[in-house]
């Protein structure tokens, strides 16, 4: 995600927001060290344009899928009073399941034409042949705006679906 | 004793835990065919692995020198690490990968059999097929390591974030620069 963030033009995408899982502890510290960097010179000018939230899972890497519903439900709620919060314009997401409540209620917003953002997924790199649950997920519903993905393979696989080679 | 030059090899298991790996890399056979392919020094980031590694190697190859053996878990960054090693051997990690084909370094990635979803073998397949690193198991590792041909490796290209934005920027109905 951070390949995308530091190319695309700061100017025209701001104020950021960072949304990341409640128990990743390694994602916005590196936000935050990108952000901190990007403020220099004029001491007068410095300019608070990003913030850093965390969000709960759906479920965590090995909890039952019994107690995942209630969790994901939790998340559900959540992501909406995020989502209405920020009342983003554009939204980028990179597989992560954190991310489905968000795209979901995003899309539901604009569905009810309460507002509109755009959504660009980018799969994992780590995805050649499969798409990720969350990938599918998006793909199938047609929740995003742009889905790309990194390998010839996967584009091929899913046509509307972009290949603009591999970001690493 | 004065200077020789070290060729070192440097094994990684990021914040996983790997003792598989980690077992065969402590084996005798795989240490000495680390030897005899001319490596002086093995260096081992266990991560969360509960196995650990010695750190006597007491094979000598030709008679005159031992592999030098050294571990740690965990460092904040191991890209002086990898730049300092003539060989990675890493676990099948995307981080992993391509810090070190970034880094021009050697790379053979070895998959864990023990993950549940090993989508992460795909990439590491993808990668050898195309002749950027070898791959590898656990049980082959040995084999890999004795018949390795670095000659054989192509060069990663590394990608960049550029073309993706340009698409976005342009659905956004922003100006392309």
């Amino acid at each position: 995600m951070m390949n995308i963030v530091t190319e695309l033009q700061k100017d025209r995408f701001t104020p950021r927001y960072y949304v990341a899982a409640l128990t990743d502890n390694m994602s916005l510290p590196k936000a935050q060290v990108y952000e901190k960097s990007l403020i220099h010179g004029d001491r007068e000018t410095i300019i608070e344009n990003a913030e850093f939230m965390q969000i709960y899972r759906s479920r965590e890497v090995g909890q039952s899928y019994i107690t995942a519903i209630a969790t994901t439900l939790r998340a559900i709620l959540h992501a909406m009073w995020l989502i209405i919060r920020i009342r983003p314009q554009v939204i980028f997401c990179n597989g992560p399941g954190t991310c489905i409540p968000l795209c979901a209620s995003a899309f539901l917003l604009k569905v009810l034409g309460l507002g509109w953002s755009s959504i660009f997924y980018i799969e994992s790199i780590a995805r050649v042949k499969k798409l990720s649950l969350s990938g599918l997920l998006l793909y199938k519903l047609r929740m995003a705006d742009q889905f790309f993905v990194q390998w010839p393979q996967l584009q091929q696989k899913y046509p509307r679906a972009q290949y603009a080679g591999r970001l690493m | 004793m004065g200077d020789r030059e070290r060729r070192v090899v440097f094994v990684t298991v990021g914040t996983t835990c790997f003792d598989a790996l980690v077992k065969v890399v402590d084996s005798e056979e795989l240490k000495q065919a680390l030897l005899q392919k001319g490596y002086t020094d093995l260096l081992i980031q266990m991560g969360r692995g509960t196995y650990k590694p010695s750190k006597l190697s007491t094979l000598q190859a030709s008679g005159n020198s031992s592999l030098q053996v050294e571990h740690f878990t965990f460092s904040p960054s191991i890209a002086d690490n990898i730049r300092e090693a003539s060989l990675v051997i890493s676990h099948a990690g995307s981080g992993s990968i391509f810090e070190t084909l970034r880094l021009g370094k050697p790379l053979i990635v070895v998959v864990n059999e023990d993950l549940m979803d090993n989508h992460q073998s795909e990439l590491a397949e993808e990668l050898a097929e195309r002749n950027h690193l070898f791959c590898a198991h656990p049980q082959t590792l040995r084999e890999n390591v004795e018949a390795m041909d670095l000659n054989a490796l192509q060069p990663y290209v590394p990608g960049e974030a550029k073309p993706v934005v340009a698409l976005i920027n342009r659905f956004l109905g922003f100006p392309v620069d």
